[in-house]
């Protein structure tokens, strides 16, 4: 046991804890109305404060990771998965946040692509659209947990909404500068 | 698949659409995309699926992408599922979504971890600590944006904010789950929606 336990990198959680990862994951699935990022205050309140399974700091970074590396940004939900136990918790994590919705998707797509202007599907897309929105900032804010004491930590926030807003610059930049501002006031 | 719209743009005009031949050339495009996109791969997958590969007209692109954010999950998935689904079934709607995954996924995973053995090191950890700040300031700014579209809603900008605020205040400073405040709050956005929406048809 001791062996595949190092193996699959379950570190110290047995079945239990995983089940229970990959079902929280896949309830967020359902809810992630603006994205998978939409999910991450919740993610943060379960594996956080409710599990005690990461650190703020931790979450964040693994954030920052997901979103500085190529690919989707719903990578960060693999990099959840990895901290809490390795390889089997990347699986927990992944097939419980792209299970539900894929399947939800692929239903979708094949049958109900014709109902698209209908005054049911138009009033779900316009009433969720301020629960996007408040996710977003919600995530935002969780994001700042481990830096919010630091000045300089939130006019590095503030100065990147107001260069995203107003400019067309790739994100990656901006994660670069955030590197080496932080590597030299925040280190 | 292939009627072209009047809408396409002329460069989709130009030559008839392409179809992807096999679940391997999914893969490849799919992945392709994936290892280009930077902070987001939204706008690389419309250079590659309907500029290169002309596998979509435009229209063709904003109507999957849509139907994908109207639905739960990420947009971008959404749409690599939709895409392969329609070509090549089941099978091609996984090959896409691997393609989209798989190796993006192992690069995020030796980062982190690089990361693990870096964290001692003062000078990774105030640069994790930047990236961390601009991370939650690149989401702000995404609601941001997204905020200008609420004067097209059909609840109106002050509703639209009202339920924004609740929601933040709920999930993000009193730390509720999400599950309640999603079905609750999101209830009450689609049903004030639907009521706005009856009025204005009626108003016709």
């Amino acid at each position: 046991m001791t062996g595949w336990a190092a193996l699959t990198g379950l570190h110290q959680h047995g079945w239990a804890d995983l089940l229970q990862l990959w079902a929280h994951f896949s309830l967020l699935s359902m809810l992630a109305v603006g994205g998978a990022i939409t999910t991450a205050p919740d993610m943060q309140r379960w594996l956080v404060s409710g599990q005690g399974w990461m650190t703020d700091a931790q979450f964040t970074t693994g954030v920052a990771i997901a979103q500085a590396a190529p690919g989707p940004n719903i990578l960060f939900v693999a990099v959840m998965g990895w901290h809490v136990a390795g390889v089997a918790g990347v699986l927990a994590t992944m097939v419980g946040i792209m299970g539900p919705s894929s399947l939800v998707a692929l239903a979708v797509g094949r049958y109900g692509q014709r109902r698209a202007d209908a005054i049911g599907l138009r009033a779900f897309t316009a009433g969720l659209t301020p629960l996007t929105l408040g996710l977003l900032l919600s995530t935002g804010w969780v994001l700042t947990a481990p830096t919010r004491h630091r000045w300089e930590a939130l006019a590095l926030v503030a100065a990147t909404v107001l260069v995203s807003v107003r400019t067309r610059l790739s994100p990656m930049w901006l994660i670069a500068a955030g590197a080496v501002v932080g590597a030299t006031v925040l280190a | 698949m292939a009627d072209l719209t009047p809408e396409g743009s002329a460069a989709a005009a130009e030559a008839p659409l392409r179809r992807p031949a096999s679940c391997g050339e999914l893969f490849r495009v799919f992945n392709r995309l994936a290892l280009q996109g930077f902070g987001g791969v939204l706008p690389i997958a419309h250079r590659e699926l309907v500029e290169r590969e002309r596998w979509l007209s435009p229209a063709q692109f904003v109507e999957l992408l849509t139907i994908g954010q109207v639905l739960p999950g990420p947009n971008i998935i959404n749409l690599s599922l939709l895409f392969g689904d329609r070509c090549l079934g089941w099978r091609g709607a996984l090959a896409a979504s691997a393609g989209l995954l798989a190796v993006p996924m192992l690069v995020v995973l030796v980062l982190a971890s690089a990361y693990q053995q870096l964290a001692d090191n003062p000078l990774v950890a105030g640069a994790l600590r930047g990236m961390g700040a601009v991370a939650a300031g690149l989401v702000i700014a995404t609601a941001v944006k997204l905020s200008r579209t609420l004067a097209g809603n059909p609840l109106g900008r002050p509703l639209g904010f009202a339920l924004a605020g609740a929601t933040l205040a709920l999930v993000g400073v009193l730390r509720w789950p999400m599950v309640g405040v999603v079905l609750g709050l999101g209830g009450l956005g689609m049903a004030l929606a639907w009521r706005a929406l009856r009025r204005q048809e009626a108003g016709r």
